[in-house]
Order: structure tokens, then sequence, then C-alpha cells
């Protein structure tokens, strides 16, 4: 089942978070003005397309400049994310989520909800988040550890500015083949589990998942019309029991449980002010 | 937790988080932001 309204939104977040056309065909990045203001999502800095900056690299990058300053402005705009919007970043304004749902929807000789250990390797990310973005930036200097051995983000830049320009070509060695083997690990494992990069790597979902409960939009449960069919979470990709735990760490807001439930009990919340639909209404015997 | 009590929360963070930010910009940290960004990050696309 396609969400049309979510696909648009996402396709059109994308869009705006890479509307340097030009660079695509020049190999050349944006170097305005915008790069000062890192984008929500995960779209690395060196995408050509590209008009703001990748939060996890800036703060990577602050953590690990020779002089140690505090990365207040990195961390405050991330924070203010989280807080406003938790992991609805996820499901509606990431670029690279976008393309792993794009992926999912290929049809594929199976697909799997979860797996034996799919519980325990969730919590991967949240050591890469740990070490990988700060402890070891922070440690050895100048080396941007997630971005430099993982972020298939940055690989798919790669990709797309050796495409435009022949002299990076020339220079691609070891580290390169190693990205491009870590991209095609996640786009093949995209095609059988959704969002796997989100589930068990993503470090910026790691980050929004810890102000998930507390964030201002909120999923909410109307106790009185659940009824515990477990539509919701039949319906639920990230394998979240929305009427169980309606702000889990894993939830990305996609919506799937608001549109599914029968009875109308999940909905979309700001401050606990209800927002949008409530879903599918009970139908009349 | 309450929802009146999460709300208090939710709003203690977002103004926290606006004071870090701000208090970023006043030390010219987007600066060091953009200086990165507008450059090609060659450890980012597999080369570094």
């Amino acid at each position: 089942m396609v969400d049309k309204k979510r696909t648009f939104i996402q396709a059109v977040a994308a869009f705006l978070q890479n509307a340097h056309i030009a660079g695509f065909f020049t190999g050349r990045i944006y170097d305005g003005g915008g790069k000062r203001i890192c984008v929500p999502g995960l779209n690395c800095y060196s995408c050509p397309g590209a008009l703001g900056a990748c939060p996890l690299g800036s703060l990577q990058n602050a953590v690990s400049v020779w002089k140690f300053r505090f990365p207040c402005y990195v961390l405050g705009l991330m924070m203010f994310f989280g807080a406003s919007f938790g992991r609805l970043i996820c499901g509606f304004l990431c670029p690279f989520g976008f393309l792993q749902d794009m992926l999912f929807a290929v049809p594929a000789p199976k697909k799997l909800r979860t797996f034996r250990g799919d519980g325990y390797l969730r919590y991967l990310k949240y050591f890469v988040l740990l070490f990988m973005v700060i402890i070891l930036p922070f440690a050895y200097k100048y080396t941007p550890f997630f971005c430099k051995y993982v972020c298939p983000s940055g690989t798919l830049s790669g990709i797309l500015l050796s495409a435009a320009d022949s002299r990076l070509r020339d220079i691609m060695g070891w580290l390169f083949t190693w990205k491009v083997l870590v991209l095609a690990a996640i786009v093949l494992a995209s095609m059988a589990i959704s969002r796997p990069f989100c589930k068990y790597i993503c470090p910026l979902g790691a980050f929004y998942a810890l102000f998930n409960r507390v964030s201002a939009v909120r999923l909410n449960v109307d106790r009185e019309k659940c009824v515990n069919c477990g539509v919701c979470a039949e319906v639920c990709d990230m394998a979240v029991d929305p009427a169980a735990s309606p702000n889990h760490t894993e939830c990305i807001r996609c919506g799937k449980c608001v549109k599914s439930c029968p009875h109308g009990a999940i909905c979309f919340t700001a401050f606990s002010k209800p927002v949008g639909a409530r879903g599918v209404p009970e139908k009349k015997v | 937790m309450k929802e009146r009590g999460r709300n208090i929360l939710t709003a203690a963070l977002m103004t926290a988080a606006a004071i870090l930010a701000a208090a970023g910009v006043a030390m010219g940290q987007q600066e060091q932001v953009l200086a990165k960004a507008m450059r090609i990050c060659l450890e980012c696309i597999g080369i570094g």
C-alpha cells in the first residue's frame, strides 16, 4: 500500500533539499550561504544538488576539529528538529528514507517484516551514533568516521559527482569500493526489508528517536475507540504496535496506522491537539 | 507521563534547543558549517 500523499511530500522534500540542478551536470557543488543551515534529514552536503548542510556531517566536523568548541549550533538545530517532530522527519523529510521506500516498493521474492535478532540489531544505530559520530571523530581529529566508512548518502554523492567529473573517477580507490559495497548491501536489503538503514544503522534516526516520546508532533490512541484489533500493528513497516506504544522510538510516523485503523482511534497530535484526519471512519452495519 | 507534563517538557526542550542554536550563531559556528559544506568532502564521497 503506497501512501500517495506521503510519497508526494517526500518527493517535494527531497527535491527542495537537492534543487541545485546544475550541479548534477557540471559536477560542481552549491557553495552559497544556504549551506550555513543544516537540513533535517540525511542529505550529504557533497551531493551535487544539495542546498543545505548535512547535520551528521556538520556534527562530526564540529567535534573533530583540533580546537574543540561545544557544537552549540548544530546540536541546537538537531535538538529543535527532534523536539518538534521526532522521527516524523525520517518518515516524511529524509531523502534517503524516501529512496528506501521506493526500493521497498520494487517487487522482490520475499518481503521480511521482522526476523530473529531484529530487535537487538536495532540498538546498533545508537552504537553508531555514539562511537562513529561522536567518540571516534573526537578522539581522532579530522576524521568523520561515519561519513568516511559508512554513509550511503555520501557514496551516492560520490557516484553522481564522479559521473560528471572524470578527475574524481581517476583518484577513486579502495575506500570508494568499500563504500559502494555498503551502499549496494543497503540497496539490496531495502528491497526485502522496509528501511533497513533507518532501522539498524542511521545515527540521525537514533538521535531523533530519543525525542520521539516527547516531541511536539506525536501519535495519540483514543483508548475508548481502540478495540485492540491489531490492524495497526499488522500494517506497520517498522514492526511497532502503535496501539500499545504509539510513540515508540522505532516509529517513523509514516501514518499507515492512522489510515488503516478501522475505528479511527489513532491520530496525529501537535502539543496534544489533534491534527489531520483520524483515518477510515467506522462502517455502519 | 501525563500529557500536560509532556507538553511542558517538549516546550522546554524546544526553547533550550533554540537558545543553544542561537548561542552557536552568536559564536559564528554557522560559518564553520558553511566552510565545511561549501567544498566537496572527500571523506564523504569515499576518496579521502
